[in-house]
C-alpha cells in the first residue's frame, strides 16, 4: 500500500491526480471537495457535542445523563396532559355536576362528555365488556336495548357509580336469585326450564312447559313478572325476549337456575370523579342501546 | 516521505467569481423572468377572492390547521390530495419536456437559485461596481471603504432575504393580519422560526453559495442527462469557426478573439469554449457577451449560440443545419407533451365532475351486528359526511337494499342532519332487520347509504355490507 501511495498516477485525459483505487480498470479521480463541505461537517461535530451536554444523550447502567436543559419524553407528555386539562377545566366542572339528561342541548359539552366517556371506557370498562361494548357471557352487551337496571343515561350513570352486587357502596345495585337447586326437586327445575324456552320463542316439550308455568308462578314470577318480561327495580331479566346473559338454551337454564347467578360489578364512583363517570355514562348512552 | 510528496488536500476552497454586467437579448429575457417569477412570489398571497362569510378570502391559501388547500376558485381537501400529485407529476413531466428540447432552461431562467442569485449580484454590482472593481475590492485590505461596501452590501442581502422568508409564510395563514402580527410581534413563533430558517437559507445560498448549490447540492443536473440527446438544444460554442483563438488581425486564425468576454460574464465561472460541462445552467448570458464581442470586430453573431449537438456535426460537414422546429417536435418530446396533457386533461375533468357532498362509510365491525330484545338484528356504521359549500346544509340519510332494512341515526328520530359549513360530520347510523326479515339470517347483504343535499338535491352514496345472524 505504501509503495502505491508514493507513486502518484496523473489521469491523462483531465490531468487531476489519481486516489490510486481502480475498479474493472476504472481509476477513482482525487478531486477535491469544496471547502465549506468540510465546515459544514466540522459544525455538524460541534452541534453532535453541544447536543450531548444539552440533552439526554449517553447511556449508563441505569437511565442515562440527563443533559443540563432537562428535557424528558415523559415531561413533556406530563406538561401537555396539564395544559389539557386546565384547557378543558370548565368543560370538566360543568359535566361534574351537568344534567345528563339534557346534555345533547349543549353540543360542545356533548362532545368533551362523549369523547372522554370513550377513554375512560377503554380503561376501566372494556377489560369485562370488550373494547366495542359488547359484552361477553356475564358481562352484559351494552349496545343492545335491553337494560337489566334501566337504560336511560341517569340509570346507567347510577349503574356506574354504585355498582352492582358489590359490598363497597351501600347503594349498590342489589338483588339476589336463589339457588333453585336446594328449593326444588329435578323435575321441577326441568319444566320450568321448559317454561322459559316457551315464553321466549325457543323449541320446548309442551306438556313439560304446561306443569312448568305451575313452578314458575309459584316461584319466579315475583321477581321476573308474572308474563316473564322481567322488573328493573330487582335487576330481574327480561326472560321473554331474544337476549341471553348467561345463554337461553335448556342446559343454560338448567345451570342458572340450579346454581343461580352472582354477577358483580365494581363502584366506579368510588374510584373515578364525577366528571369521569358522567362522562362514561354519555359514552354508553349514545352507543346504540340508551333509552 | 518529503514534505512535496504529501497527498494534497481533499478540500478545495471556493474559487471567487465575479461575473460581469451584460446586456443583450437574453439579459433582457432573464430580467423581464425575473421581474415576473418575484412578483407572483411576492404579491400572490395578497391576492383576495371572495368565498363568502365562512371562508378565508385569501386567493392562494395553504390552511395547514384547518387541512384545506385554496386555489382561487378551487377548494382541496386532504381526501382530494390526489390533484397536489396529479400537479406534482405534471410539473415533473413538464420539467422532462423543456429539459428534452431545451436543455436546462429551467435552471438557467427560473429556478429560484438562478433568479434570486441574479438579483443578489445586482445589488452586488450596485453596490461595489462592476467586475473588475469587485476583484479588486476582493484582493483589497479590509480598510474602511472595503467594510463600509460590504455591510451595505449585507445589509441590502439582508432585506431582501428577510422579504423572502417572510413572504413565504404568508401562504400558510390570512397576509395582512399575519403581516400585522408580524410587526407587532404577536405572531405565532412557527411564523418566526420559518421567517428566521428562510431568511437564512436565502442570504448564504443566494449571496454565498450561488453556483455551489448547482453543483454540489442540487440533484436535478446529474438526473438531467437522461433526458438530453443530440437534438436538445443547448448553448455551445462554435470551435469550427472560432478555432485557432487569436488576435483579431491575424488573418491565419479563428474567430474567437480569446477576449475572454464568455467567461468573465459567466455565473459559475467556466469557460464554454471546453464544450458541455455539467455547471453550465445554459443561463445563455455568455451568447449575449460574444455577439456584443462580434459586432464590435465585425465577424457574424452566433459563435457562441444555442444549438444542438446533431447541429454541431452538420455544421462542421459543411451542411445546413436542422430548423428549431425539428429539433423541438420529435418523439420524445411529443411523448412528454401527451403525458402532460393526459395527466392534465384528467384532472381538469376529475376537478368538474367532483361532488360538493360526500360520504365515507366506516361500518362497525366490533361487534359484526348486535341483537335486540325482539331478535332483531342491528349493524352500526359511523358515516362521515362531508360539506363543502360555504354554508350549513341539511343532509338527509337513506338506503337501498334487495332487502328490507330499516335506518335510523343515533340521537335524532329525524332521517337528516345538518352538516355545518365546510366541515366533517361523524353520525353513527343503525340499520336494523327484523326477525322475520331474509337479511337478518343471510350472513352477508349487499346495501347502498345515499345521502342527498336537501338545498341542492345533490346526491353521494357509499356501498357497504350487513353483517345477519347466521345460525349454526
Amino acid at each position: 500500500m505504501s509503495d502505491n501511495q508514493t507513486e502518484r498516477r496523473v489521469d491523462d485525459e483531465t490531468g487531476i491526480e489519481t486516489t490510486g483505487h481502480t475498479w474493472d480498470g476504472i481509476e477513482e479521480l482525487n478531486n477535491p471537495l469544496p471547502r465549506w463541505w468540510l465546515w459544514t461537517f466540522y459544525a455538524c461535530i460541534v452541534w453532535g457535542i453541544g447536543y450531548c451536554i444539552a440533552y439526554p444523550a449517553w447511556p449508563l447502567v441505569k437511565g442515562a445523563t440527563e443533559g443540563l436543559l432537562g428535557y424528558s419524553t415523559r415531561g413533556e407528555v406530563a406538561a401537555d396532559i396539564e395544559m389539557f386539562k386546565t384547557r378543558n377545566a370548565e368543560l370538566s366542572t360543568q359535566l361534574a355536576s351537568a344534567d345528563l339528561e339534557t346534555l345533547s342541548a349543549n353540543d360542545a359539552l356533548q362532545r368533551y362528555a362523549v369523547s372522554g366517556g370513550a377513554a375512560v371506557f377503554r380503561t376501566h370498562c372494556s377489560q369485562c365488556h370488550g373494547s366495542g361494548a359488547a359484552g361477553a357471557k356475564g358481562y352484559p352487551n351494552l349496545l343492545d336495548d335491553d337494560w337489566l337496571w334501566g337504560g336511560s343515561v341517569n340509570e346507567i350513570a347510577y349503574s356506574v357509580r354504585h355498582g352492582i352486587r358489590n359490598e363497597q357502596d351501600s347503594d349498590a345495585h342489589w338483588s339476589e336469585m336463589p339457588a333453585f337447586g336446594e328449593i326444588l326437586e329435578e323435575a321441577e327445575i326441568e319444566t320450568a326450564v321448559q317454561y322459559v324456552l316457551k315464553i321466549s320463542g325457543a323449541d320446548h316439550d309442551a306438556g313439560l312447559a304446561a306443569q312448568g308455568a305451575v313452578v314458575f308462578e309459584e316461584q319466579c314470577s315475583s321477581c321476573h313478572g308474572e308474563d316473564g318480561k322481567g322488573m328493573i327495580d330487582q335487576g330481574a331479566p327480561n326472560l321473554a325476549d331474544a337476549i341471553w346473559l348467561y345463554g337461553g338454551d335448556a342446559e343454560t337454564l338448567r345451570e342458572t337456575i340450579t346454581y343461580s347467578r352472582f354477577g358483580v360489578m365494581p363502584a366506579w364512583g368510588l374510584r373515578l370523579t364525577d366528571t369521569d363517570v358522567n362522562a362514561v355514562s354519555a359514552y354508553v348512552h349514545q352507543l346504540g342501546g340508551g333509552q | 516521505m518529503s514534505s512535496s510528496e504529501l497527498p494534497p488536500s481533499l478540500y478545495a476552497a471556493r474559487e471567487p467569481i465575479f461575473p460581469r454586467r451584460v446586456s443583450g437579448y437574453f439579459r433582457r429575457l432573464k430580467w423581464w423572468v425575473m421581474i415576473v417569477t418575484l412578483a407572483v412570489y411576492y404579491l400572490t398571497p395578497f391576492l383576495r377572492w371572495d368565498r363568502g362569510p365562512n371562508l378565508p378570502d385569501q386567493a392562494v391559501l395553504v390552511d395547514l390547521a384547518n387541512r384545506r388547500f385554496y386555489f382561487f376558485w378551487i377548494e382541496i381537501w386532504p381526501h382530494e390530495f390526489y390533484f397536489v400529485a396529479g400537479l406534482l407529476i405534471m410539473a415533473g413531466l413538464g420539467l422532462f419536456l423543456f429539459t428534452s428540447a431545451l436543455g436546462r432552461v429551467w435552471c438557467g431562467y427560473t429556478c429560484p437559485q438562478t433568479v434570486w442569485t441574479d438579483l443578489f449580484i445586482l445589488v452586488e454590482r450596485w453596490v461595489e461596481g462592476d467586475r473588475n472593481a469587485r476583484v479588486r475590492l476582493w484582493n483589497a485590505k479590509w480598510d474602511f471603504r472595503k467594510w463600509r461596501l460590504r455591510l451595505t452590501k449585507w445589509m441590502i442581502w439582508m432585506v431582501i432575504a428577510i422579504a423572502t422568508g417572510g413572504a413565504w409564510v404568508f401562504y400558510f395563514t390570512d397576509a395582512p393580519t399575519l403581516a400585522v402580527d408580524l410587526v407587532q410581534f404577536t405572531a405565532h413563533p412557527v411564523a418566526y422560526i420559518s421567517i428566521a430558517i428562510l431568511t437564512a437559507t436565502t442570504f448564504v445560498f443566494g449571496g454565498f453559495m450561488r453556483e455551489q448549490v448547482c453543483i454540489y447540492m442540487c440533484p436535478w443536473p446529474r438526473i438531467q442527462a437522461a433526458m438530453m440527446d443530440d437534438d436538445t438544444i443547448t448553448v455551445a460554442y462554435r470551435d469550427w469557426r472560432g478555432e485557432p483563438r487569436g488576435k483579431k488581425h491575424e488573418n491565419t486564425t479563428g474567430d474567437c478573439i480569446d477576449c475572454m468576454a464568455c467567461v468573465n460574464v459567466c455565473p459559475t465561472g467556466i469557460d464554454i469554449r471546453d464544450g458541455q460541462q455539467m455547471e453550465c445552467i445554459t443561463c445563455a448570458l455568455c451568447i449575449d457577451a460574444c455577439d456584443e464581442v462580434m459586432e464590435k470586430i465585425g465577424k457574424p453573431r452566433g459563435l457562441i449560440d444555442y444549438l444542438a449537438l446533431s447541429d454541431e456535426k452538420a455544421e462542421r460537414e459543411g451542411t445546413s443545419p436542422k430548423p428549431i422546429i425539428k429539433h423541438v417536435l420529435r418523439p420524445r418530446t411529443i411523448l412528454y407533451t401527451a403525458l402532460w396533457s393526459l395527466i392534465g386533461i384528467g384532472l381538469v375533468f376529475a376537478l368538474f365532475i367532483r361532488a360538493e357532498i360526500d360520504l365515507t362509510v366506516a361500518p362497525v365491525r366490533n361487534p359484526t351486528f348486535v341483537t335486540l330484545s325482539d331478535g332483531s338484528i342491528r349493524n352500526i356504521y359511523d358515516i362521515r359526511l362531508r360539506n363543502k359549500y360555504g354554508e350549513d346544509r341539511k343532509f338527509h340519510l337513506s338506503l337501498t337494499s334487495d332487502q328490507l332494512l330499516r335506518i335510523e341515526l343515533q340521537g335524532t328520530l329525524e332521517r337528516s342532519v345538518v352538516v355545518p359549513a365546510d366541515s366533517t360530520l361523524l353520525q353513527r347510523v343503525y340499520v336494523t332487520a327484523r326477525p322475520q326479515d331474509p337479511a337478518a339470517g343471510i350472513a352477508r347483504t349487499d346495501l347502498r347509504f345515499w345521502v342527498e343535499d336537501i338545498t341542492s338535491q345533490e346526491r353521494a352514496s357509499a356501498a357497504t355490507v350487513f353483517n345477519g345472524k347466521v345460525s349454526q
